[in-house]
């Protein structure tokens, strides 16, 4: 049987090996380089050599991995379990703590510019995760263009700012309604599709808004993007070093030295309400008939319409909701940069925040948390080798796959089980 | 009650049901039996709007629901126990019940409702939080007619409540059956494979065969007709 198995495995990763050089022969192996104003051919054999061995070699560790790991199935699997287990018990003093960082965390003393920066960042991340969450974990609804609600949201808060200089509490609902209608734009024509089409349908839909951001110049102003952006202000008291006549500041206000990370701070505290509200928004609309009628979507939609529950206004409400807490995240984008583009809104945004949401464990609102940290983390650390950040990105999802293939913190029982109840 | 007429469904161009009539009278049990494909969920799924007929009428209570959506029908009093159960695994056994009675003014009536459900199945009290994808197949089928009795419909549509389930606890849900016909008045359309248990239950019975009733007559002279037994009986279960 051993001998069996390591054949076999020999043979696959002989296959991956092959596969590996057609695919990375021209890719890496064939470089065109400038000699004399001409360009020519430079063959790099070894790298191609190294990465198709490591391809071979790493299939066959994968095979024998995954073959005992077959040997011990239905034995509780290790590490992942024993976190959910843990974070199960404690859920609610762990969540306790972690707010209770989170607030105190612009106060530490490492908090500099620098980090302030990442940590809103993620927290704008964990805000798009949990608002697709919504969307993926709990209605069952795979959407890949989640980020046209989030461009949708930032335009909307922009343009209504720009023009009207309406403040930001009232610009941000008006941004989460439009994308919210923008929302249910996209479910009407997807009513019907499910998993693979729906995807595609959705990624398509990511695209055309982005397209339509770089072309309606008018609105726009296209690739150029909208500048000027009002900051926010704390409650009407702007950050300002030098106000105009007459305007009380933040820090005259309070009788502070003026400070630019008082901005970032309010930011930060902004972001982290703003996450907390989907958060709890989340945790109660699941114990309401709506959420509870997602959820029971994403089960089995036949079941529920025998069951009386509406499956188009379900997945309507799904994907309006989603998409309003994408504009809520958009509008924050919007007055944190005070210049938004089409550019920020591609494509790989939605692959992060579907990532997110996928390692996660779909569902689970804490591990959204978790590969948050983990891949925008991930992102951060290979910021100074900018050609190799996509390349780390793509392995740590494929080791996820390899080693927790439901997401780090998935508890999705098997849906069936046979043969024990006869 | 229920009187269907000349109903013909297709899956794209496969018909699976050729002009049915059947008739189901307020009170009865009423049992529908034939064999692998011949259409008994289709009719079912006609019946509660899940799929569509073509041609030909339903009436419930002398109202034409043959174009409702299916939540309306639901609301109308027609609920059904959908073939394979069908319970949301995921879902806690509470959230199942509550997502039955999601017509009934959006689950007002919970305790009430639950409590007739529990007085019908105990074990499900003990279970309420509970994954549904946890329980026993018997368990989960007592869920599901449980589920469906949250909506409180005045018909009760069942396909193949014995599938998959011991004789013993196939026996009790029979059981449950009856009393849910008998105690709590609802009118039962029953849909078997397994054609004596639901003969011997049923007021009367129809027999399908290749999208069309080709019998009907009462339970206990189905149960005696030589085709019946022939087709459906000998060597059955
Ligand atoms: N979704 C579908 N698409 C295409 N054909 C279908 C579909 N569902 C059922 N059919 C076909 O319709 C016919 C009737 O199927 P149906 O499920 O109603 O049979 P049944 O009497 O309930 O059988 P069983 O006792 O096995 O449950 C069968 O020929 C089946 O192949
Ligand atoms: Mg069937």
């Amino acid at each position: 049987m051993g001998k069996d198995l390591i054949q076999k495995s020999l043979k696959d990763s002989l296959f991956t090996g092959i596969i590996a050089l057609a695919l990375f022969g021209p890719i890496v192996g064939l470089r065109t380089v400038a000699k004399n104003e001409v360009l020519v051919v430079e063959p790099k054999w070894f790298i191609v050599l190294l990465i198709v061995a490591f391809c071979a070699i790493g299939r066959f560790f994968i095979n024998i991995y995954s073959y005992k790991k077959e040997q011990r199935r239905g034995e509780p699997s290790s590490l992942g379990k024993a976190i959910s287990n843990f974070l199960d018990e404690k859920g609610a003093q762990i969540a306790i703590a972690a707010i209770a960082f989170s607030i105190i965390f612009p106060f530490m003393p490492f908090a500099d510019r620098y980090w302030m920066d990442i940590a809103i960042m993620m927290m704008t991340y964990i805000m798009l995760g949990w608002g697709l969450n919504i969307v993926i974990g709990l209605a069952g609804l795979l959407d890949l263009g989640y980020v046209a609600f989030y461009a949708v949201g930032a335009y909307s808060y922009a343009l209504f700012a720009i023009h009207f200089g309406w403040s930001f509490w009232i610009c941000l609902p008006i941004a989460g309604l439009f994308a919210g209608m923008f929302g249910i734009l996209l479910g009407f024509p997807v009513l019907r599709l499910r998993g693979d089409y729906l995807a595609i349908v959705t990624l398509a839909f990511g695209e055309m808004i982005r397209i339509l951001l770089l072309n309606w110049y008018e609105l726009t102003k296209g690739p150029d993007g909208l500048t000027g952006i009002p900051r926010p202000s704390f409650f009407g008291l702007p950050f300002k070093r030098y106000p105009d006549e007459g305007v009380e500041t933040f820090h005259t206000f309070f009788g502070l030295e003026y400070d630019p990370m008082q901005r970032i701070i309010f930011l930060y505290y902004l972001i982290l309400v703003l996450a907390l509200i989907t958060n709890a928004f989340t945790i109660k609309i699941r114990r309401l008939p709506v959420g509870r009628a997602w959820e029971a979507l994403r089960e089995d939609e036949i079941a529920c319409k025998s069951l009386g529950v509406n499956p188009r206004n379900t997945k309507l409400t799904a994907f309006a909701i989603g998409a309003m807490f994408g504009g809520f995240a958009g509008s924050f984008f919007a007055t944190r940069q005070a210049f938004i583009s089409p550019e920020s809104f591609t494509f790989i945004e939605s692959a992060i925040i579907v990532a997110i949401v996928v390692l996660g464990g779909m569902g689970s609102q804490t591990g959204v948390v978790l590969s948050t940290i983990f891949l925008i983390g991930l992102i951060e650390v290979f910021r100074d080798f900018e050609s190799y950040r996509m390349v780390a990105f793509g392995g740590a999802m494929v080791l996820i796959m390899i080693f927790r293939p439901r997401g780090i913190l998935a508890k999705r029982k098997p849906t069936i089980t046979m043969g024990k109840h006869g | 009650m229920l009187n269907i007429s000349k109903v013909e469904t297709f899956y794209g161009n496969i018909q699976a049901l050729r002009g049915v009539d059947v008739k189901v009278n307020d009170g009865e049990i009423v049992a529908l039996i034939g064999s692998n494909g011949a259409g008994k969920s289709t009719l079912l799924m006609t019946i509660s709007g899940v799929n569509k007929a073509a041609t030909g009428e339903i009436l419930f209570d002398n109202k034409s629901i043959v174009n409702m959506p299916p939540h309306d029908i639901v609301n109308l009093g027609i609920s059904q126990v959908p073939e394979g159960r069908r319970i949301f695994a995921r879902l806690t056994v509470e959230d199942n019940l509550r997502l039955g009675a999601s017509v009934n003014e959006k689950g007002k009536n919970f305790d009430q409702d639950s409590k007739d459900v529990y007085d019908l199945f105990p074990v499900l009290k003990d279970r309420l939080s509970q994954r549904g994808g946890t329980l026993s197949g018997g368990e989960q089928q007592m869920l599901a007619i449980g589920r469906a009795m949250m909506a409180r419909p005045s018909m009760l549509l069942l396909d193949e409540p014995s599938l998959g389930i011991a004789p013993k606890l196939v026996n009790q849900i029979f059981s449950s059956i009856k009393n849910i016909n008998k105690e709590k008045k609802v009118t039962v359309f029953l849909v078997e494979q397994n054609a004596k248990k639901a003969l011997e239950l049923a007021d009367r019975g129809y027999v399908l065969v290749n999208g069309k009733i080709s019998l009907e007559g009462q339970g206990k002279d189905l149960l005696n007709n030589p085709d019946v037994q022939a087709a459906y009986l000998e060597g059955g279960k």
